[in-house]
């Protein structure tokens, strides 16, 4: 407890925990909204198509620090979701397979990337290798600054279009029937979606941003059936995990933050879980004491 | 033995079973779990590890083949009752057990020869370094035995079990009816794809097994349409890619596994765009020839109402097209 103390005055360590929190909230927020629209695993394969980009930004700019390997890493992850859009809505193959395939194909090129530019020799090139993995302790004030942002406007996008993503999350048949854009609605979302992974993979690497768009979400879908509840939940709940995964990481040398702050968030997915059937069970009784208020017999 | 002739066979050993399974998952849309397993693995690969203190072929891909049966298990015990949808459930499960994975090297690994990026990726370069020697007699490359022994497995459970693969796959009902039991070949085949995935990665690494998981059999799937067609084409075109990719490896002096898993992305974009009938230019060339064959029976209509000797300006009125487009359909059909 000391420690944990200790380590709060640590101004490092609040930088490194204010990230992980600002991140968990973005995911949190976004995420409901890819769980709730089946869309979970496109996070993990754009989250994978963002390295052929990463090492792309790096041979053009020639350095690992700067915008251009955030900027590479949109790129190819946009890209690749084109492309599973494409191939979903043109041919008979369905989501997962396009999804493995451009998971695969698209971090394999990245490989292929990585060792030509360990061929050339470029200086500096070791920092790539933390975007497999993640990377928090390296986040400084600044970066936290710009993820801030990006996470202000995210989330000022989706308060303003609340309605519209609310329809085509849960019924988009209906939402292009009354004349909705929806299209562009999904694009906006998927793009929403690229933004938190390319925010995300600094921190807590390629492998585990998925976690902190599905878990967070999944969490808060067993506690509540109202989306705003859902989306202000699941955004609490994984800046909480953010914060604790960092804090919990701090307080002993040898322990990587990422895949603190994804279990953090599987342990809260696992506490939440008997909350469904509680609230079914809860949701029953009052119904029986309201028909009994009623006089209304029961079955 | 030449280098060259064991990570070309390891490699075809790995594509084999692999594009067989592959061509099922795609059909029963569960290839994401392929790439859970490869990722939920790793803790048992840890475990195993830290039990035996060695990091024995066996034990690895035992510790890791547990956690992949582990991962199935778990994300079917969250779908049911419909707590959390498929998509979602492997994320949650893949992603913990991963952290878990790297939290426990990072914690107790220190001191331990366990390279994550070997786990991760593997690297099939390291094929032919690795034999397998029992009681000091050399029986050549280790990844020749764990991958000959899954193929052998996954090709006898598929000429075996072929009709039942087939029928529980494309109708679950009818093969319940027939008394079929569409849960065991289920679980039968997760199992073998847990094994498989398992085995293929202590060889080739996880990506290039997602990427020998999906890539043949979507290709084949673009291509052909009778089941035990799309089998041998995602075989044959998985095997393809792989030498090709080698090759081109070799040439560039690139990675191995990755450049494999471009040729796949390559071959598959050629039979998306090209396919003879579900590639994108096949399925735009019909839709043209289609809107054709309107516009001519659109014009042959309106020729009948007006009249045989109708010109084109009083067809174009008709049709309120401009002159232009009704003159070249009638300069096609007359």
């Amino acid at each position: 407890m000391g420690d944990l103390l200790a380590a709060l005055g640590d101004y490092t360590l609040r930088t490194v925990a204010l990230g992980a929190a600002v991140l968990g909230l973005l995911g949190g927020a976004l995420g409901t909204f890819a769980v709730l629209r089946r869309q979970s695993l496109l996070s993990d394969a754009l989250s994978h198509a963002t390295l052929p980009g990463v090492v792309l930004g790096f041979l053009v700019t020639g350095t690992t620090s700067g915008s251009g390997l955030m900027v590479g890493a949109a790129v190819t992850a946009a890209l690749a979701a084109g492309l599973v859009l494409v191939v979903v809505q043109r041919t008979r193959l369905k989501q997962d397979a396009v999804l493995a395939l451009v998971l695969s194909v698209f971090f394999g090129v990245g490989t292929v990337l990585l060792t030509y530019v360990a061929t050339t020799g470029a200086s500096g090139q070791s920092g790539l290798d933390r975007f497999v993995l993640g990377q928090a302790a390296g986040l400084v004030a600044s970066d936290v600054r710009v993820m801030a942002v990006l996470t202000a406007v995210a989330l000022a996008v989706v308060a303003l279009l609340y309605k519209e993503l609310k329809l085509v999350a849960f019924d988009p048949t209906f939402a292009r029937a009354v004349g909705y854009p929806v299209r562009r609605l999904e694009a906006l979302l998927t793009a929403l979606l690229v933004v938190a992974i390319v925010v995300g993979i600094q921190t807590v690497g390629v492998v585990l941003i998925a976690a902190l768009l599905i878990t967070p979400a999944a969490a808060a879908r067993q506690w509540t059936d109202r989306l705003a509840v859902m989306v202000v939940l699941a955004a609490l709940l994984g800046a909480v995990s953010g914060a604790v995964g960092a804090l919990l990481s701090a307080t002993t040398t040898d322990l990587p933050t990422g895949p603190l702050i994804v279990l953090v968030a599987t342990g809260i997915f696992l506490v939440s879980l008997p909350a469904r059937a509680l609230r079914t069970r809860l949701g029953a009784r009052r119904e029986v004491s309201a028909r009994r208020a009623k006089g209304v017999g029961v079955r | 033995m030449s280098v060259d002739l064991v990570i070309v066979v390891t490699a075809i050993l790995v594509v084999v079973p692999c594009a067989l399974l592959g061509s099922v998952l795609v059909l029963r849309q569960s290839v994401m779990v392929g790439d859970a397993i490869s990722h939920a693995a790793l803790p048992g690969i840890v475990l195993a590890f830290f039990l035996t203190g060695s990091l024995g072929p066996l034990t690895a891909v035992a510790g890791a083949a547990v956690f992949g049966l582990l991962t199935v298990v778990l994300v079917d015990l969250l779908q049911r009752g419909g707590r959390v949808r498929g998509d979602a459930a492997i994320g949650i499960v893949f992603t913990g057990l991963f952290a878990l994975g790297v939290l426990l090297i990072a914690r107790y690994g220190g001191n331990v020869h366990l390279d994550l990026e070997h786990v991760l990726f593997g690297e099939i370069a390291f094929a032919p370094l690795v034999t397998l020697e029992v009681g000091g007699v050399d029986l050549g490359p280790r990844s020749w035995w764990t991958m000959g022994v899954v193929a052998v497995a996954v090709v006898t459970f598929v000429l075996l079990l072929y009709k039942e693969l087939k029928v529980t796959t494309f109708d679950p009902g009818l093969a319940t009816v027939l008394g079929l039991s569409p849960v065991l070949v289920h679980q039968l085949l997760m199992a073998l794809v847990s094994v498989t995935v398992v085995g293929a990665f202590d060889s080739v690494g996880a990506i290039l097994v997602v990427a020998f998981l999906a890539g043949p059999a979507a290709t084949a799937y673009l291509l052909v349409d009778r089941f035990s067609v799309m089998l041998a084409t995602a075989v044959g075109t998985g095997a393809g890619s792989a030498v090709v990719g080698y090759l081109l490896a070799r040439v560039w002096d690139l990675s191995i596994a990755g450049m494999m898993a471009g040729v796949v992305g390559v071959v598959f974009l050629t039979a998306l765009l090209l396919g003879p009938r579900h590639g994108l230019v096949a399925a735009a060339l019909a839709e043209r020839r289609r809107r054709t064959r309107l516009r001519e029976r659109l014009v042959r209509h309106a020729r009948g109402s007006v009249g045989e000797g109708a010109t084109v300006a009083q067809l174009a009125e008709r049709l309120h097209w401009p002159v232009a487009e009704v003159e070249r359909v009638v300069a096609r059909i007359s």
